[in-house]
């Protein structure tokens, strides 16, 4: 089948669905792959770089929809785009169904087969490699911190130079989701001191990891929703939310506010307040701004000056960063084909039965098939089992826990009962035997606890080697001072015992040396 | 030599053989340890040579017998590479067991030994003989089936016979039956009937038993058969009256006994449910029980080249090897990474669980060879905690040991092993020739896990390319 990457038509919209590394990958599943003349252009990729990666490329875009069975897209169709779609054709690519319903109808009426990428089950781990959502995300979070930069009046990493002392900045992010997570590490990387916040108390610890400082707001409450988002929370959180932000704002040099709630306005942290607070000079990068911004005196799209506060509103991070944000998302899409196309014969298998695949398709042959079924597979999981009690016993001294008082009574009682017996019927010199046997192995056992777990081989060749000592049992047997009368097959016992000293003599001498090898090889 | 001095001396070497397992204690003072054997093992020797019950008629037999044993033994001490000594090992452990039944039977039909026993000690010495045979034959036949399927003579799955139990209980009743009969032999000849089959019965017992235990439990088996060892030469010391054996074999056969203990509480087993052979006692097909709980994610791998750039990022690497690094002779390879990523800074270390490889220390006498310093290589206990904060932990050829379900799952055959959580790491990498489970049948979660990466291949070789690729500047 042919895939198609048309030219990005919405304004602004720099990104391109495939770029030419990916093009070679998708050729290797078994597709072609047609590239409208320049649909590359501003993502720094070119007709010829997409020709040579085995690509057509073809001029205009009616041609290229008119040819495609497959089109793939970044921004959600306008209705030219429909217009232009193949009858029962197929579309892969943003669509935002909730926000789009007269976009449906018009994709359902074509009889097409619609996948939208924003409609991923992100919960699933198999789904991750194609979220596309997470990608961007990441992008436009590093894009923040650049464009936060760019309006700062001064560095973001302390410095003691010959003209002075120059404090590191300070900066603050709302939202430690993936675009959060990736401003953090990015502004860290860059020296700035960042703080971050997020109703999810437990991505505290990936703030940490990113060497990001978690500021709690002083309240409990749980505020994890469903698929990796927040929600919306109590009136008293919300409180006691603005008053730590009030607080981070007249302290920090920068925010960064990546806070969104599914289908809801984005919420409004920042305060004309707030910014009025701000030292002048100061930056605040309102990610959310889409979506109405999370900050009062956002202009979405724009970047503004008010109270002296920079505002950047811009909508369009990741186009900004075009080339990035394209190879990402033309390798969500290409991993996304790979699942599509498991045989690797170039045609595409919309298996409703999968649970990625399921949840993806959001018109199948011209029937709206969104929203999927809610996935059991997360809710049916029980948390995951605890940890089996694992025993505590460490490496050396014998049992970690004392054993019990009956189980104590029970085992002297049981060697008492043994030495009673041994003791009534066992002659004199067989209990001195006994006696050094029993001491022995006590002597043994205390030894051997402390021989350390690196050692266990040369241990092992070691006692071997020692354990030869049988020999002795042989040499006392091959020639013992003759005693008169008694009748001895000599000649058998002097070749037994000679068997016995040649066998011995092998561990003897092969296991000490053997032992010395391995232990000469331990060094620091 | 007067017998007060074989006596002192006899003395003097059993201190030196306890000093020497005593030096063991650590790596610096081991080579001390060794030394303190040899010269134990040579004051016996002497001792017993020139003591009073050796003639000078003897002499040219013993030193015959010793030369020819000493340079067999010499030879096979040099010749043996590491990652061999399990077989060697076993295979010495029976050269014990033969000896000790031929110092037995040497010693029944010598009238001298009974010479001026009482009727209760003699009957005494008689079990004593019977038992020391008995010891050293199942040790003998056990050390040869254990050779065998170490070195790969022998195919490594159980060999589990109908009724196996029932057979074992078979065997030790005609035993005890042959043994009263031989305690009541009216002559040396009638009693030599009984010792030969209780001696046939004894070889197939031993080859019975090991034959039953799976390749996983070869750790196990091998440390076992160590104390049997000592077992055996303990026995015989009872049978020459000789305080000197007695001592040293129950020195032997202690220290085995713990390695068996700490090796069954390494993978959680019971000592006599390894014994009693086969992977779980169940005898069916323990894969099966998890067939329902399948593991959720997909195995994603990844390139030589790439793990070499995730190496090179890294601050923080732990290395855990198992048999398969010893398979694929990769142990050099894993040490010229480990310096290579050591000269740059990196952290790199070492994690050895207590039953990775086929004997006890198995890995640590490999690394040891290929020359990684031991500082930086660990017990399992001392980095455990250590995992969350490294960058990439790297699996050569081992799975059970670093299976997640035998901390998540209880079902799980493996369920209550201790584990290394290498899946803590940041990134961990498995290296493996293929999709196959371990020795315990069970199909390993860590495979599926987000943050894990499969490098597919023969150990030896990826190693070295990813050598290759890190010594390419990118």
């Amino acid at each position: 089948m042919r895939i198609g990457i048309p030219a990005e038509i919405i304004a602004g919209e720099k990104r391109v669905a495939t770029v030419p590394e990916v093009v070679e990958k998708l050729i290797k599943l078994g597709f072609q792959v047609a590239v409208e003349s320049g649909a590359g252009d501003q993502a720094n990729c070119d007709d010829d770089s997409y020709r040579a990666a085995g690509a057509e490329i073809i001029e205009g875009a009616a041609k290229l929809w008119a040819e495609s069975d497959i089109v793939f897209k970044v921004a959600v169709p306008t209705t030219e785009e429909v217009g232009l779609l193949r009858e029962g054709g197929h579309l892969i690519g943003f669509i935002w169904p909730a926000q789009n319903p007269e976009l449906m109808q018009q994709l359902a009426a074509k009889k097409a087969t619609v996948l939208a990428i924003d409609a991923l089950p992100r919960m699933l781990s198999r789904a991750q490699k194609m979220d596309a959502l997470t990608s961007q995300a990441g992008v436009a979070g590093y894009r923040a911190v650049i464009e936060a930069a760019n309006a700062f009046g001064r560095f973001f990493n302390g410095q003691i130079t010959a003209a002075g002392k120059v404090p590191p900045a300070k900066v603050f992010i709302a939202g430690a989701g993936v675009a959060g997570l990736a401003a953090i590490g990015t502004a860290s990387g860059l020296g700035a001191i960042v703080r971050a916040n997020d109703t999810r108390a437990e991505v505290a610890d990936q703030v940490k990891s990113l060497g990001g400082e978690f500021v709690k707001v002083d309240y409990e409450e749980e505020g994890g929703g469903s698929g990796g988002y927040g929600k919306v929370m109590s009136e008293g959180f919300q409180q006691a939310q603005r008053e730590m932000y009030a607080k981070q704002a007249k302290e920090v040099d920068i925010i960064i506010t990546t806070a969104l709630i599914p289908g809801k306005p984005a919420p409004k942290l920042i305060t004309a307040e707030m910014v009025q607070s701000m030292k002048p000079g100061s930056v605040i990068v309102d990610m959310a701004a889409e979506r109405g911004g999370n900050c009062e005196l956002t202009e979405p799209g724009q970047s503004v000056v008010k109270h002296g506060v920079t505002i950047v509103g811009y909508t369009d991070l990741n186009s900004r960063l075009a080339k990035q944000s394209s190879t990402l998302y033309g390798t969500n899409l290409f991993r996304l084909a790979e699942e599509l196309c498991k045989a690797k014969d170039g045609v595409v298998n919309v298996n409703m039965e999968d649970d990625a695949i399921r949840g993806l398709t959001v018109i199948k042959d011209g029937e709206i098939t969104w929203p999927a079924p809610a996935l059991k597979l997360p809710a049916a999981k029980p948390a995951v089992a605890k940890p089996v009690a694992v025993p505590t016993a460490k490496g050396h001294g014998g049992a970690g826990t004392p054993a019990s008082a009956g189980k104590i009574i029970a085992i002297f009682g049981a060697v008492a009962a043994l030495f009673l017996l041994i003791g009534a019927y066992a002659p004199a010199a067989f209990l001195g035997h006994f006696t050094v046997f029993v001491l022995a192995c006590f002597v043994g056992y205390m030894v051997v606890w402390n021989v350390t777990p690196a050692l266990h081989t040369p241990l092992m060749s070691v006692t071997n080697a020692i354990s030869s000592i049988i020999a002795i049992g042989a040499l006392v047997q091959i020639a013992p001072p003759t005693m008169l009368g008694l009748d001895r097959p000599d000649e058998w016992i002097r070749w037994l015992a000679v068997a016995g000293i040649a066998l011995t003599a092998v561990n003897m001498i092969g296991g000490f040396a053997v032992t010395q090898r391995m232990l000469s090889m331990f060094r620091k | 030599m007067s017998s007060s001095l074989v006596a002192v001396s006899y003395l003097g070497a059993t201190i030196l053989f306890i000093l020497s397992l005593g030096g063991l204690s650590n790596p610096e003072t081991s080579r001390r340890g060794n030394l303190y054997g040899m010269i134990g093992m040579t004051i016996a020797v002497l001792a017993t040579v020139f003591g009073p019950r050796v003639t000078m008629a003897g002499l040219p037999w013993i030193i015959g017998a010793m030369a020819v044993g000493g340079s067999i033994g010499l030879y096979a001490a040099r010749k043996v590479q590491m990652t061999q000594m399990p077989e060697l090992v076993a295979l010495m452990h029976s050269l014990v067991g033969l000896a000790a039944c031929l110092v037995g039977f040497a010693n029944y039909i010598d009238p001298m030994a009974a010479v001026g026993l009482s009727h209760a000690e003699k009957a005494i010495h008689e079990i004593e003989v019977y038992v020391g045979i008995l010891i050293g034959a199942v040790t003998f036949a056990g050390s040869l089936i254990a050779f065998g399927k170490l070195a790969g003579k022998i195919g490594g799955k159980p060999m589990l016979l109908p009724g196996r139990h029932f057979l074992n209980l078979i065997g030790l009743v005609v035993v005890i039956a042959f043994g009263y009969q031989f305690l009541h032999a009216e002559t040396t000849s009638a009693g030599m009937t009984a010792l030969t089959v209780m001696t046939i019965i004894a070889l197939l017992f031993g080859i019975h038993m090991v034959m039953a235990i799976g390749g996983a439990d070869m750790p196990v088996v091998v440390s076992m058969l160590n104390s049997y060892s000592g077992w055996a030469a303990a026995a015989t010391g009872f049978m020459l009256n000789n305080d000197l054996l007695i001592v040293t074999g129950a020195l032997v056969g202690s220290s085995g006994a713990i390695l068996s203990y700490i090796m069954c509480r390494a993978m959680n087993r019971n000592f006599i449910s390894v014994i009693a052979g086969g992977f779980g006692t169940g005898g069916g097909n323990p894969a099966k029980s998890v067939g329902d709980a399948q593991p959720v994610g997909e195995v994603v791998s990844i390139s030589a080249a790439e793990t070499a750039e995730l190496l090179s990022d890294a601050k923080n690497v732990i290395i855990v090897p198992g048999y398969g690094m010893a398979v694929a002779q990769a142990q050099h390879a894993v040490n010229e990474i480990s310096q290579f990523l050591r000269e740059k800074g990196v952290n790199v270390r070492f994690g050895i669980h207590p039953v990775a490889g086929r004997m006890p220390g198995h890995m640590n006498v490999l690394l040891a060879e290929a020359k990684v310093p031991y500082d930086i290589v660990m017990e399992m206990d001392e980095l455990n905690a250590d995992f969350p904060d490294t960058d990439v932990s790297i699996v050569i050829g081992a799975n059970d040991i670093v299976n997640p379900a035998a901390q998540d799952d209880p079902t799980s055959p493996i369920a209550g092993m201790p584990v290394l959580e290498v899946w803590k790491a940041k990134t961990s990498i498995v290296m493996k020739r293929s999709m196959a489970s371990g020795y315990a049948g069970v199909d390993n979660p860590l495979f599926y896990k987000e943050n894990n990466r499969m490098l597919f291949g023969d150990a030896k070789k990826m190693l070295d390319e990813i050598l290759v690729a890190l010594k390419t500047p990118a």
